[in-house]
């Protein structure tokens, strides 16, 4: 075991997939000399060169759409997006493209592309840099979409998402990158499609991902525990697709539901977890299911206003309480 | 280098082709064998055929959604094409595509695009993945003009530029986006001019003349080949027909569409062929007969097909660990013959290509 932040565990699995594979590549505004705009790339153009690191010019679409046509080629490029704010703009190469091809081929092409990059509040960036846009993507049919936690989760799931043959969008939280924690030494692989309990209990459970479980979640768990209520938080890092058999083994088991995401409430992926339990655990519900989410406004640049937006320690707690009916 | 007798004869023949078969497409999407949107490639001809004769088997090949001559052209089984236009499981995409997603991964044939300008980039990873690898092989993507006015063509060919990558663009430049007319919509509407502004190369050629293309892309390909970087090059062409079948084409005279008429690829070259006295013209029509009849078994293939079954609707979507690609000629014909792409091992694979040197720039005022 080794404690590395979000960002060295990523930088880990990119060497290490890179390593083991000379197709993969990554490519990205910033991400070679500049040793990456959140140094996730740091020390990687020195290792492997420049036709394996490479320097984007700013053209989401652009290169986006390079490493689909790379991808239906046989090679697995890892395309950095400087945050999710601005992979708006491919958005065409990879609802249209990536994750069509292979069924518009009749099973002729594969994409194994992974794009990447930092999502939601970045502290203080006002509305068009503080986006947390998930929901978009889990939306499309065709997708795999991850979201770790932690830094183990980030290392093991940007090495499945490298070694999986289907397009895969990793949303990592823009505030993860300094948090540390344990990641296991030697090859550590978590796979696509299982979700995590990071603090089993009894009495509520707590489903939530990305910077949300570290920022919000587990503190509020402690909180409660103060108050003798024993939350088991359910960690989904795979929005899509979902492990539905631990999160709704967990709502069987404590009988009430809080979902925490930081993105805006309406069709949003808390929304579909919701509708998920609601059908297909409702004889083991002894309340509604409760959502905590970022309002639905946009987000402003001033500190009082951006804390109010986000979820917070306080509001999950009272949704805790509020399906206890305490 | 003028092109063989050999030479001359294929690329009438799949100038035949392509048109009978979109003339036969034409006709069933009257009767609704077809349906949706089709958009055919009559008067294109020659760009498609003089551009694969000078290409090599293995080179990749891209378009957009008025694919169904590229497709023919790379060599593609029409029966299964036309049993995709028809939507049948014989189809190579088992349906799911349709006119406008025509793939062949066989032939190196990589669709078949419904988003304009769409397979830009991709024809540049595509070029970027050959030069990753080293490969002999250039990269070929065609769009109309008006694809020329979408960002993903400008951000596109920066980077091609730049990184000299080995795509041939060629502009099939029929003077229409759709019903407007390119000037219209277009500050430069020289498309090959616009090269220019990446420092690439842009070249113009008469698309209704096959040996004109033929040429052009001889000599755009050995540029490409020797790495020097990508090239674009404007066809100048004419669609016979409508938009799609469903455009009544009021934006175009009749006398206007009369006279291009005039200009056929298809006649042009025949008359060069009866002129040099290599072909007769009996031999000439035979051929043409004989095309018609690979048409005609086309439809009939495509008609007796079957839709696709509804186990169809939830597969290839995923590839889970161990699924194949599939390889539509065995699926549909049985075919034991089929060639594959083969991609090297991570491991077997060297990278010897830089980008950039390895060396940061020195800053300035550096000793």
């Amino acid at each position: 075991m080794a404690s590395l932040s979000f960002r060295e565990a990523l930088n880990q699995a990119l060497a290490e997939e890179m390593e083991r594979d000379a197709n993969v590549f990554l490519m990205g505004e910033e991400v070679a000399r500049y040793n990456g705009a959140y140094k996730v790339s740091a020390g990687l153009l020195d290792k492997f060169g420049s036709a394996r690191v490479v320097d984007a010019p700013i053209s989401e679409l652009g290169f986006a759409g390079l490493g689909v046509g790379a991808a239906m080629v046989g090679l697995r490029p890892v395309i950095e997006m400087m945050t999710w704010n601005f992979a708006i703009l491919a958005m065409d190469q990879i609802v249209n493209n990536a994750a069509k091809i292979r069924h518009m081929s009749g099973g002729q092409l594969r994409c194994p592309i992974v794009v990447r990059g930092p999502n939601g509040a970045g502290g203080r960036l006002s509305s068009q840099h503080s986006q947390a846009l998930e929901a978009h993507y889990v939306h499309i049919p065709g997708l795999k979409v991850v979201a770790p936690s932690t830094p183990a989760d980030a290392k093991g799931l940007l090495k499945s998402a490298i070694r999986d043959d289907n397009p895969v969008m990793m949303f990592e939280g823009e505030l993860l990158y300094g948090t540390t924690g344990e990641v296991p030494d030697g090859e550590h692989l978590v796979p696509i499609g299982s979700a995590d309990i990071k603090r089993p209990g009894s009495d509520v459970t707590l489903i939530t991902w990305s910077r949300m479980l570290s920022a919000v979640v587990l503190p509020a768990a402690e909180a409660l525990a103060n108050e003798g209520i024993d939350a088991e938080v359910v960690d989904l890092r795979t929005l899509k697709p979902l492990d539905e058999a631990t999160v709704l083994a967990s709502v069987h088991k404590t009988h009430r539901a809080v979902i925490i995401e930081e993105g805006w409430p309406w069709a949003s992926v808390g929304a579909s977890v919701s509708d998920l339990i609601s059908r297909e655990a409702f004889d083991s519900l002894d309340a509604p299911v409760a959502r905590v989410n970022g309002l639905d406004i946009n987000m402003a640049y001033a500190a009082n206003l951006e804390r109010a937006t986000l979820p917070s320690v306080e509001r999950v707690v009272a949704a805790a309480k509020e399906v206890l009916y305490r | 280098m003028a092109p063989s007798s050999d030479v001359l004869w294929d690329m009438h023949s799949k100038m035949l082709l392509l048109r009978r078969f979109e003339e036969k497409a034409g006709q069933a999407y009257g009767i609704k064998k077809i349906q949706g949107f089709c958009h055919l490639y009559i008067g294109q001809e020659a760009v498609a055929v003089g551009a694969n004769a000078a290409l090599k088997r293995n080179d990749y090949m891209l378009t957009g959604y008025r694919d169904h001559g590229h497709a023919l052209v790379r060599g593609g089984d029409p029966g299964m094409l036309m049993a995709e236009l028809f939507g049948r499981s014989t189809g190579y995409s088992k349906g799911k595509g349709g006119s406008m997603h025509m793939i062949d991964v066989e032939h190196h044939f990589y669709g078949g695009y419904g988003i304009v300008g769409g397979q830009i980039p991709l024809a540049a990873g595509m070029a970027f993945a050959s030069k990753y690898r080293s490969e002999d092989r250039v990269t070929m993507c065609f769009f109309g003009d008006a694809a020329a006015n979408q960002g993903a063509f400008h951000e596109t060919l920066n980077m091609a530029a730049k990184w000299k990558l080995p795509v041939i663009y060629v502009v099939e430049n029929n003077r229409y986006g759709m019903g407007t007319d390119i000037a219209r919509v277009s500050a430069e509407p020289e498309m090959h001019k616009r090269a220019a502004a990446f420092r690439m190369r842009g070249e113009t050629v008469d698309g209704m003349d096959v040996l004109k293309v033929y040429d052009a892309v001889i000599d755009a390909a050995e540029w490409c080949r020797a790495g020097k970087g990508p090239v674009l090059l404007e066809a100048h062409t004419y669609r016979f027909r409508g938009h799609s079948m469903s455009d009544a084409a009021t934006y175009r005279t009749k006398d206007e569409v009369e006279g291009e008429k005039r200009n056929d690829p298809i006649l042009k070259l025949r008359a060069h062929l009866v002129k040099e006295k290599l072909f007769s013209e009996a031999k000439l029509d035979a051929e043409d007969e004989r095309v018609k009849k690979v048409c005609e078994d086309a439809i009939a293939f495509a008609d007796g097909s079957p839709e696709p079954s509804l186990d169809e609707l939830f597969t290839d979507m995923e590839v889970r660990p161990g699924d194949l690609d599939v390889r539509p000629r065995e699926r549909v014909l049985g075919a034991t013959d089929v060639t594959w792409p083969k991609y090297p091992s991570g491991q077997e694979l060297k990278v010897t290509w830089d980008l950039e040197p390895r060396e940061p720039a020195p800053k300035k005022g550096a000793a």
